[in-house]
């Protein structure tokens, strides 16, 4: 897999690395020629939440029931006590329960 | 626009500001290295190697990145797989422009070759406490570079327990281990919840990926997701 190509992973890591830096120094640089208006800022607020929904949606229309318990005790536990820790924890207890009962 | 009148002798960088700013970091130091641990877990369920898992996550160094790029991870890398993992970080990241644009008043007045190493490794809560450092009338850029400097070493050494739970645990169903990116993934979007009509972003974007996944696979279904999410953001009011 991964270990068959150590010149492909290096190259990806390495395109990964400078596309994140490029994002981390671009705002700042940036800011000091131009101005960000409303609409674009409003894009770029919405983002991080459009890429979680993305990653997450398919895995959940596919993974059928499990999937859904899993989801669904995770948000329930952020949702009461806002410790993501705890909701991970709870996720993964609920994944895990449902393959024992053969879902 | 900087301007040459206003702009104040540079700041000190001292190591008393770096200090603060690494204890100032401490209490994000649990919630990071569990976030950490996941990430070796997924990293380990995917195949890679610990030397492998531990060189990427030094040098991208953006845990939701890693996470999305890990959840996609192509069997073989192509070129085309390779510009899709590109793309996705880009858009992953994005939203640091927007961080970077804030820290401006803080760091402007030092030169830039000090400025953008120190901006490498840049992330959400180094960003909100260099604010906060900034607005009780802290000067010296090196509080970030302390806030910084604590978090990667916590953030790469967490790795290395959680690569070891997620290589011995077998079938990652048996555990759960599958739903850890999941699971994580709905316990961020759970706090920036602001009622259906602020969310219509997530509800695009995960719908438009859902299509894109059914009907080509791969993964370029989470660009595809977020863009058409972004573009909905867009025209959503605040």
């Amino acid at each position: 897999m991964i270990e068959s190509d150590p010149v492909g992973f290096i190259a990806l890591l390495a395109a990964m690395s400078a596309a994140v830096y490029l994002t981390r120094a671009g705002g700042y640089w940036l800011i000091g020629r131009v101005t960000i208006g409303p609409r674009l800022r409003r894009m770029l607020n919405a983002l991080p939440g459009a890429v979680i929904a993305a990653t997450i949606a398919p895995i959940l229309v596919q993974g059928g029931l499990r999937a859904v318990l899993a989801m669904g005790a995770a948000a329930g536990t952020m949702y009461l006590w806002r410790k993501d820790f705890a909701a991970v924890a709870a996720g993964v207890a609920a994944a895990a329960g449902a393959f024992a009962l053969g879902l | 626009m900087d301007s040459e009148i206003e702009k104040p002798s540079a700041p000190r960088w001292t190591f008393a500001a770096f200090r603060e700013g690494a204890v100032a970091a401490l209490p994000i130091l649990p919630g990071l290295a569990a976030f950490a641990m996941a990430y070796g877990i997924v990293a380990a369920r995917k195949g890679l190697s610990l030397a492998d898992a531990l060189l990427m996550t030094g040098t991208v160094y953006a845990g939701l990145t890693q996470m999305v790029v890990l959840e996609t991870w192509p069997s073989q890398i192509t070129l085309s797989a390779g510009v899709g993992i590109v793309a996705i970080t880009l858009l992953v990241n994005l939203r640091y422009v927007l961080i970077g644009t804030t820290l401006r008043p803080l760091l402007h007045t030092s030169p830039a070759y000090k400025v953008y190493p120190a901006l490498y490794l840049l992330g959400e809560p180094n960003w909100l406490l260099s604010l906060r450092y900034h607005a009780n009338g802290g000067r010296d850029p090196n509080f970030l570079v302390g806030t910084c400097a604590i978090m990667y070493i916590v953030w790469v050494l967490a790795t290395i327990p959680g690569f070891w739970l997620g290589a011995a645990a077998g079938d990652p169903r048996r555990f759960g281990l599958d739903m850890v990116v999941p699971a994580f993934f709905v316990a961020m979007l759970v706090p920036m919840w602001k009622g259906p009509r602020r969310s219509l972003s997530w509800i695009v974007g995960g719908t438009a990926a859902v299509v894109v996944y059914m009907l080509f696979g791969g993964y370029w279904y989470v660009v595809a997701g977020a863009l058409a999410g972004c573009i909905a953001g867009a025209f959503t009011d605040d």
